[in-house]
This record gives C-alpha cells, structure tokens and sequence, in this order.
C-alpha cells in the first residue's frame, strides 16, 4: 500500500520488505538493530507486523549471520539478512563467497540460496576510512552472484522485490547518501527486473554511465553540463551483474563518447569492467578513448572536509569531464 | 541396543573403511586428483550420529565427510563418482571430495573451509523449527575448527537463540600436522561450552555401539529442549592428512586395538556374545565387495562435461 506524496528511499525499501513478508511467510529478516528499525529506519516497524520470529537481532557476528542466512535459505526460508556498511562485510566474505556463492553450483544444481544481503556503500562526510567505502566490485568479481545498486526510492522498492523473489543470492547494495531522497511512488510500481539499466536523462553528446550514489551527482553534472552546451545522456546500470550493457552499448553508439563514473576507488574499480565492455564491443563507435572517474586510491581521511580532495564531487566531476573533452 | 542394529553399525563402519581405503588407492595410483581426506578412525562416529538421526534432520560436514555422507545414507557409486568428477556423481563431478552434497538424505553441504559449515548448520535449525518441523541440524567439524572465530560465534548464537544444533567434533588431538596444545590451551573441548551453558560431553570415539547410545542422549536433548548441543568425540586419524599422504601422527599401527573403531567395535560384539570373530570377517568381506563394485563402476562412468557446466548454469 503506497501512501499519497513523496516516499523517501528508506521507506521504498521498508513497503518492499513488507510486501514480500505479507506475500511470503518464508521471508525471514536478520541483522543488528533491524528490530530496532535499523542504523537508517530501513527496517521500521517491521517487527510490530510480523513479529519476532521473522525479524530478528543479531550479535555483531557478521560471519555467522550470513552463514546462518545461507544456511536457512538453502533450506527453505527467504533470508533478508543486513550488513550494516559494506565495509563490514569484509568480516561476512568467507560465508557470501566461499559458500553463498558456490553452493547452487558445488552441489550440482541439488541447493538453491534465494538470499538477499543487504548492505549500504558510500561516503556523506566524516565517518572515516572504515565506514564510508565503496566496494561492489568485490562482490562482482564472485562467479555466483548478482549485484544490485538501486539509486532512486522506485528502483529500490522495485529491485528488493525482483531480489526477494530471486531464486539466487543477490547482493543489494543501497547507498548511504540516498536514503533521504525523495520519489513520488504509485501502487501500480512494479517489480524492477534485475539486469535492466535505465536512461535517467537522454542526450547526445557524451554518454555517463554510472550507479547508485553517483547517479544523482551525474545528474546534476548533465544540467551543469547542459548549460555549457553539452548534452548528456545519462545511463543508470540499477544492476551491475548481470550486466546490461546493450543499453549501454545503444548509448555508445549514439553519442560516441563516453564517461564511466563511480564513486568507489577508480583503481581496479568497476568502471574498469565496463569501460573495458565498451572498447571491446563498441570499439568502432568510439571517437574518444573511454574516460574513467572515480576515487582516488587513498584511505578516506575522517575529516569531513578533506572529502572532496579524495572522493569527486559534482564540481569535481563537472571539471574532469570538461577537461577530457577539451583535450580531446 | 538389538543384535541386528549391531551389526548394522558395523557392517556401515566396513563399508566405509573399504570405500576410504580404495579412495586411498585412486590417489596414490594418480587414478584421481584433487585435495581428498579420507576418514579412516572416524567410522564409528559417523555410523553411531547418523543413526539417531531422523529423517527430517540436516546433516552438514567438513573436508573429512566421506564418512558421515555413506554412513546418512549416500549411495556408495554416486560418492565415488562425485570424487572422481564423474556425472553420475553426487553434485555432477562440481564438487568433489570437499563439498559432497546429497539431498535425498537431507546432507545439504560439506565445506573445504574449516569452520565454514557451522552457521549454515544454525541456518538449517533455525530454519526447521520456522516451518514448523521438529527436525535438528547435526554438523561435524574437528578440534581445528575450534580455534575459529565461527565456532564461537556459533556456540553464542546457538545458545541465544536455543537452535537445535547438535555439534559433533571430531577431536583426533591434530590439526593437518599441529598438535592440539601448540593451537589451543583448552585441550578438552567441552569447555568451551561452558560460558554458553550449552549441555556438553566427551567421549572416546572407538565402540560405535557405545557411542551410539550416547549420541542418542545428546540428540534427544537438541531436539526437545530445543537447544545446542557439543558433542567431543575423541578418535585418531588412522593415516595421514590427505589421500596418500605418507606421513603419520603417532605409531598408527600400536594405536590400532585402542584407536582402531573396527577392530574395538568387533570385540564389543564378540563380548556382547552376538557375533564371532569369523561372522564379523564375513561382514567386512561383503562390505569389501559391495564396495568394490560400486567403486569399479564408478571408475567406468563418464566425466562430467563442459557442456555439463552449462546445463547447470541455465537451469532456472
């Protein structure tokens, strides 16, 4: 049941949580604090409808909780289980990995893991080196799982709900900046498919793809851009595996040029995978070489200040992508 | 304890032994490669826990789990041919040694990474008892695994949330080459219960009849309370760490009238007056053969395919 006006991110993703347990009694929702409502509310008032046994605590076990997810998942239930910051889910990367992962295929097809690890990504100012990273490209290296990265509340609500009702482990990575953003929903929202990007503003000049907390920033470049005379067409992946790179192929083909950005360290970042996709099957197309941006390859230091310096703001990004088409 | 449940477990400790010591052959005679461990010294452990079990019960094992898998109830060829990467095999040749999975007897997973099998088996209580079956998780692991941070994140989370998970390790005092008290200053392993209030006991893993009786406590006890449950049972790896490995903890073969749960189980039944010696030779000559066949005709099936790989990967 949507509620008349503008639903922030955080509430999409509550209405999708409760929506698949009214509509499942085998979805089951673990974590720290998630019956508290959770670190950003997500988790609301879940408890109250469905009671304890379906949304429970858990200790700061990270490894354990996950495992515990996989081990109920291959067994009947539909885990919901939350990692509270991605950066967390360094404790938690033997269970996704080693197992969660692999054990629809180490077992000859026999298990299926119909998991869905929730878990937020990105810096918002001062909360440091280890509570702030960016690190979905981990999670897309692993044969064995999809990757989500939903950057507006609709996405969100739509993407829970395709990930819930995903007979594979999904990890859903939400964004910690976004949780405030407002959309205005509608009862007949749908399921987003995972695996679909979607253009968030056409244009045919210069194609940016990006994903989750970038996407708002690129919008907003697009309109600094605009006003520069450049005409952006924005590509959000919504889904990083599977991949949908004819859409972003299609995009390619009609501007030409393209710019990759993301948040997360530039380095050995997903960008890499995609601006590599590009050039491989969109080569002839091209008329500049695929331009990256991302985060420096440096500890985000605690001050809040001091952000920018590593991690691209809009101006940041505005500057670089009017440098790489100037020189070029 | 009937004269025919006996020599039940004994005759499933034969055909283990067969089967681990053919699988020692396969790896020596570079018939099969990958990272195998056999469980020969295991057996009665494996034949007296897998008895108690229901069938509702979910049975989880580690890297040793040949075992534990035959003993629940998995079909001799189809194990083999899983460790000799056949299609006929278990998990279609994906698997292997490590990861042995066997759904029709409810053994949903074996791990290669120590540790690793322990909130999967808290998954599996947790979720029997959330539809509504009054089914337990049994999982096996061996004293290494204590030292890792899941098994005690596993026992606080076992006890927080009364899971009926019946823990039963393996304690052969080494892990692969390190002795116990060079990892641990805990030498007994039921201590570690302690902090959780989980019912604990220890036991020495050698007279399968002895230990099925015990076992048969301890799963009543999971399933009832509901609750945790650590098992230790004390055994000793007959050989080496991996399939083939030519070195030994101790002298195995002074070890083998204490150690050994064939021979120890065989005077149990000879005590009890239910078999002779020669009665029980001819359990081990028909496990001997029920295995060799079964083996042989693993040998004789097809690899699993690439093409295999793909009819995996896209069905829905």
């Amino acid at each position: 049941m949507i509620e008349g006006g503008l639903t922030s991110y955080s509430r999409a993703l509550n209405l999708a949580l409760a929506e698949e347990m009214e509509a499942d009694p085998t979805v089951h929702v673990f974590g720290e604090d998630v019956a508290e409502g959770g670190a950003f509310g997500t988790t609301r008032g879940l408890v109250d409808r469905f009671g304890k046994d379906r949304v429970r605590n858990t200790p700061i076990s990270e490894s354990t909780i996950v495992g515990l997810a996989t081990g109920a998942a291959i067994t009947g239930l539909r885990p919901v289980v939350e990692v509270m910051f991605i950066d967390f889910l360094t404790l938690a990367m033997d269970a996704l990995v080693n197992h969660a992962a692999k054990l629809r295929f180490m077992s000859g097809g026999q298990l299926r893991v119909p998991l869905v690890l929730r878990t937020q990504n990105g810096a918002i100012g001062g909360a440091g080196a280890q509570h702030s990273q960016s690190l979905e490209a981990w999670t897309a290296h692993v044969p064995g799982l999809k990757v989500v990265t939903p950057a507006t509340p609709r996405d969100a609500r739509g993407l829970m709900r395709a990930s819930i009702r995903d007979a594979d482990p999904v990890v859903f990575i939400e964004h910690k900046g976004s949780y405030g953003l407002k959309e205005q929903l509608h009862p007949d929202d749908g399921l987003v498919a995972i695996g679909e990007a979607t253009i968030r503003r056409h244009g045919s000049d210069l194609t940016i793809v990006c994903y989750g907390g970038a996407v708002t920033v690129a919008g907003l470049v697009a309109s600094d851009l605009a006003e520069r005379g450049i005409d952006a067409e924005v590509v959000d992946l919504r889904t990083l595996v599977p991949l949908d790179i004819s859409t972003v192929l299609e995009s390619v083909r009609k501007t030409g040029r393209v710019v990759v950005y993301h948040e997360a360290v530039l380095r050995a970042g997903f960008g890499a995978e995609i601006a590599a996709r590009i050039q491989e099957e969109a080569f002839a197309d091209l008329k500049l070489p695929v331009r990256r941006i991302g985060a420096r390859a440096i500890p985000l230091p605690a001050a809040a200040h001091l952000e920018s310096a590593i991690i691209p703001d809009r101006a940041g990004v505005l500057m670089t992508i009017l440098t790489f088409l100037e020189a070029n | 304890m009937e004269r025919e449940r006996a020599m039940q477990l004994y005759y499933d400790m034969a055909r283990i032994r067969a089967f681990e010591r053919i699988v020692e052959e396969l790896v020596v005679s570079g018939a099969t490669r990958g990272l195998i461990h056999t469980s020969i010294g295991n057996e009665a452990s494996a034949v007296a826990v897998c008895d108690v079990m229901e069938p509702s019960d979910y049975l989880l094992t580690g890297h040793r789990g040949h075992g534990h898998v035959l003993a629940r109830g998995a079909d001799p060829y189809e194990v083999m041919s899983e460790i000799l990467g056949h299609q006929d095999g278990l998990c279609r040749g994906m698997g292997g040694s490590m990861h042995l999975v066997d759904m029709a007897h409810r053994t949903i997973g074996a791990t290669g990474v120590v540790g690793g099998n322990l909130s999967m088996a808290l998954g599996a209580a947790y979720s029997a008892r959330q539809l509504g079956s009054d089914g337990v998780a049994v999982v096996f692991f061996g004293d290494g695994a204590t030292s890792t941070g899941a098994f005690h994140e596993a026992l606080n989370l076992a006890a927080v949330w009364h899971l009926p998970v019946l823990m039963v390790c393996e304690n052969n005092t080494v892990a692969e080459f390190t002795s116990r008290h060079e990892h641990s200053v805990v030498d007994e392993i039921v201590r570690f219960a302690e902090p959780f209030a989980i019912p604990a006991s220890r036991m020495v893993a050698v007279d399968a009849i002895a230990v099925r009786e015990h076992a048969q406590e301890a799963i009543a006890l999971v399933r009832h309370t509901p609750g945790p449950y650590l098992l230790e049972l004390e055994t000793r790896r007959l050989v080496g760490h991996y399939a083939g490995d030519p070195r030994r903890v101790g002298n195995v073969r002074a070890m083998a009238d204490t150690w050994d749960p064939l021979l120890v189980t065989a005077e149990r039944l000879k005590k009890e007056g239910w078999y002779t010696a020669d009665e029980l030779n001819s359990f081990v000559v028909e496990a001997e053969v029920e295995i060799r066949a079964a083996a042989a005709k693993a040998k004789a099936g097809k690899p699993a395919s690439p093409h295999d790989i793909d009819a995996l990967l896209s069905a829905t």
